[in-house]
């Protein structure tokens, strides 16, 4: 993992100060809160339903136990004992006071964190695949150039009073796993078709939101060491360009839409062509950078762990875990362990402050005291030997952490909605939960299969729910809570939207509605076919009548 | 209005309307303004939407652009100005609006000499508190802002001078 | 941020001003003798000139900085007198998140918590 150098330790600690006296400038009133709320914000703090709110960076997912702990440690000390994982890989603490903020960030900086444009109209926590370093179809590991974003996104001059936020995504695997092209730019890193040279590929202009956009390529192929040139020229134009007069058409992906892709484009080469170029400086800190990521020393083992097969045999329900929670790990004899923080009737990617150490625990007994937070708000301990997985999911099931759901039905992505946030338009939470209930049967959900559920709680989409292969967005509709339901979203490199199935439910249908179009796909499914190979096949036209008869029935 | 350099308050020695000493105009008097005082201090007031091509042609008669700041969160400014020094504006720049200590830091990194402050930002924003702000945080990351060096061009430096010394042992 | 500030329309009456506190975040209500945590405790405003005078009031403490983001809310007043929002996102509020009825004023105040369910 990254370790913080004397000027990264000295950034942090001036930050913090810096702050503290934002903060006593705000109650002393020499800052009016319009003034302070953009400064508080790119701290990671927001004034939310009940309270103020924190959202920490976990820059590109990755987490080690010491920081663990020390999250555990300040939700005891100032928030309520939990906290919550989101959909861009930070922590959010639901109650901490303004007054403590400072000393909460003073504490994070101890271990090498911070909350610093986890919000705002700025360049966002960059985020990065769950697996990196790990999966087998990566080219390289993205958590250097992820790292050197987060350097260089840092505080930016220029880039900190943006028309909106900037989200940045980074993979270096040939299967996108940080679903690059909802971001308001990916770097994805590949090989070139021709020279075999490694670069990056340059996405920008996609989105959920108001307006989903699916993002577009904008550069083919830009050679390393001219990255941060490149996002200069982008953010550069996007900063001068993008509108200002309506918060929703503020995000990128409305001027590469407007201006087309051909003229963005344009614009982004020209700036790119006058700019400096710090070439010298990028790949001298991505040399300095990168050797940090690759200092886990691996035992030399076996492909097959003659003691994980016959764990497997002996115990079905340990089985049925291993299913989804595995994923293939480069390194021979090891595996990465995804682990659900979606146990049924949970509030999903919600983990308590026990939890935490005890998890912290088992990252350093078993995955070389690292682990990764991943889009879906589950964990990954991303380096487990094969003959450890049995001792790792009974001291999982002995902390609530082993649920054999993950990529299930019940493993549902839900923003924290009209429960906590300000900005909710209804409660997301309750309808994961009801979903997580109707749905909990181990059995029936193997038998599913593979079904991605995402909830937002208002048209920010923060719960992703246009890439749900099922989503759910709760709207207001004449007083009530009312929740649009669309179908046919993937989050993957084939992204799509979904799209709306029928009018609106209320809170109490949506289960219902979501079993009769899953009824429909077990009816309707070809043997082996998994539920969104089938609605590409079928089309969402076959579900509206199943969704609709529902709310018919409802209705009458 | 009140005016601050990296320094502190200064006097402000251009003027809207005066005759004599520095004037800055807007852009639509700027043709005529240089037509009529061609050996006067001359500056022009923009909004933060000008193309830099529409200003080149002037740079050389030109001794301080002004670019207005709407709102302290409208951030276009920033890269107006970077985009003037990069096309080679060697002049004063100076930001007009209501921005706060806390940009003080950004604004002189993106190529700004200067603020002009509303009357109002007075009463509540000293100018300690605005030295204070620049000397918040040490270092940028940001290579080729500012006039001090960046975090990365420090480590590089740090590096080769290591390297040079382990080469001379 | 709110997005439902209603001082510029005319207030639904009667209602309670709803704010939160600056340093705590804590949501306040104003009560007959100051600011307090209890909504059932809230000053109800059945009169337009009660409203106004709740709104001066929350603007002035805006201005002192004690508080951010006050706001007149609708409510219907119950037998024993209290005021429960009528808009669900205010009534939870006044309550805390209902996936954790152990955290917020519903677990502090258990008396509203129960007269509101
Ligand atoms: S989607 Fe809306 S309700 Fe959910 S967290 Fe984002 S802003 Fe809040």
């Amino acid at each position: 993992m990254y370790a913080y150098d004397e000027f990264d330790e000295r950034f942090v600690r001036e930050r913090v100060a810096q702050f503290r006296d934002q903060v006593a400038r705000r109650l002393s009133g020499s800052l009016t809160e319009d003034e302070f709320r953009p400064l508080r914000l790119q701290n990671g703090l927001y004034l939310q339903l009940h309270a103020y709110m924190l959202r920490i960076a976990i820059p590109y997912g990755v987490l080690s136990s010491r920081q663990l702990r020390q999250l555990a440690l300040i939700a005891d000390r100032f928030d309520k004992g939990y906290g919550h994982f989101t959909t861009r890989q930070n922590l959010q603490f639901n109650w901490p006071k303004l007054s403590d903020a400072p000393d909460i960030l003073d504490l994070l900086a101890d271990v090498g964190m911070h909350a610093i444009q986890t919000s705002g109209n700025c360049i966002r926590n960059v985020t990065a695949d769950h697996f990196a370093g790990v999966a087998r179809d990566e080219i390289e590991d993205p958590r250097p150039v992820a790292e050197l974003l987060r350097q260089w996104s840092s505080l930016h001059p220029e880039f900190s009073f943006l028309p909106r936020k900037f989200k940045v995504a980074v993979t270096g695997a040939t299967e996108d796993r940080a679903v690059l092209k909802a971001h308001d730019v990916g770097v994805r890193i590949l090989r070139h078709p021709e020279s075999g040279e490694i670069g990056y590929q340059i996405l920008a202009g996609g989105g959920l939101g108001r307006t989903p956009m699916i993002g577009k390529v904008v550069r083919d192929f830009l050679p390393k060491g001219q990255l941060l040139a490149y996002l200069d020229a982008i953010m550069r134009v996007y900063n001068s360009e993008g509108r200002r007069d309506n918060k929703y058409k503020a995000r990128i992906k409305i001027l590469v839409h407007e201006l087309g892709l051909d003229a963005f484009r344009n614009a982004v080469e020209s700036e790119f062509a006058v700019g400096p170029n710090w070439s010298a400086e990028e790949t001298a800190e991505l040399a300095r950078i990168a050797p940090s990521f690759s200092k886990i020393a691996y035992d030399d083992l076996p492909a097959v762990s003659r003691i994980f097969e016959a764990a497997k045999l002996a115990n079905p329900t340990f089985a049925e875990w291993v299913e989804n929670a595995l994923f293939p790990h480069r390194v021979a004899g090891y595996a990465a362990v995804t682990i659900s923080l979606k146990p049924v009737g949970g509030v999903p990617g919600d983990m308590t402050s026990d939890q935490m150490r005890a998890f912290a625990d088992l990252a350093e007994r078993y995955s070389s005291g690292e682990l990764r937070v991943t889009h879906a708000q589950n964990l990954v301990l991303p380096h487990v030997k094969l003959d450890d997985l049995f001792d790792l999911w009974r001291t999982l099931g002995a902390l609530g952490l082993a649920t054999a759901n993950v990529g299930l039905v019940t493993d549902i992505i839900a923003c924290p909605g009209l429960d906590y946030c300000a900005l909710a338009t209804a409660r997301s939470i309750p309808i994961a939960q009801a979903i997580s209930r109707r749905f909990g049967d181990s059995a029936r959900q193997r038998e599913i299969g593979p079904l991605q559920i995402k909830i937002s709680g208002c048209i920010n989409a923060c719960g992703h729910h246009h890439v749900g292969h099922i989503g759910i967005l709760g709207l207001e509709k004449r007083g009530q809570e009312s929740y649009q339901v669309t179908l046919g979203g993937e989050a993957s490199d084939n992204l799509a939207i979904g799209e709306l199935l029928g009018p609106g439910l209320s809170a109490d249908e949506v289960a219902d509605a979501i079993e009769r179009i899953v009824a429909g796909y077990l009816a309707k499914r070809r043997p082996g076919e998994t539920f969104i190979e089938a609605v590409r096949r079928l089309g969402v036209n076959a579900f509206k009548s199943a969704f609709l008869r529902g709310a018919q029935d409802a209705a009458a | 209005m009140p005016l601050l350099d990296r320094m502190g308050w200064r006097t402000d020695d251009f003027s809207r309307d005066d005759v004599d000493g520095g004037i800055i105009v807007p852009l639509a008097a700027l043709r005529s303004t240089l037509d009529a005082r061609r050996a006067g201090v001359i500056g022009v007031e923009i909004s933060n939407d000008v193309a830099v091509d529409r200003l080149a042609p002037y740079f050389a008669q030109l001794a301080l652009i002004a670019i207005a700041f709407p709102a302290f969160g409208d951030g276009r400014g920033f890269s107006l100005a970077r985009r003037l020094r990069q096309a080679g504006f060697a002049g004063r720049l100076r930001a007009v609006g209501p921005l706060i200590p806390d940009q003080g830091p950004y604004a002189f990194a993106c190529g700004f000499d200067e603020i002009e402050l509303p009357e109002a930002s007075l009463a509540r924003q000293s100018e300690a508190q605005w030295a204070a702000a620049l000397g918040a945080i040490s270092h940028a990351y940001q290579p080729g802002y500012a006039r001090q060096t960046s975090i990365f061009e420090r480590r590089r430096a740090a590096r080769a001078h290591k390297q040079e010394s382990r080469s001379h042992a | 941020m709110s997005a439902t500030k209603q001082s510029s329309r005319k207030p639904l009456l009667p209602a309670i001003l709803i704010a939160n506190d600056l340093r705590a975040g804590d949501v306040l209500f104003r009560g007959a003798h100051g600011w307090t945590r209890d909504p059932a405790a809230a000053a109800i405003a059945t009169t337009a000139v009660d409203a106004e005078a709740l709104e001066k009031i929350g603007g002035a403490a805006v201005a002192r900085n004690e508080i951010v983001d006050a706001y007149l809310a609708e409510v219907v007043v119950d037998r024993d007198g209290r005021p429960t929002p009528k808009h669900f996102r205010e009534r939870f509020r006044t309550l805390g998140p209902s996936v954790r009825p152990d955290l917020g004023k519903q677990a502090d105040f258990a008396h509203y918590a129960v007269a509101a369910e």
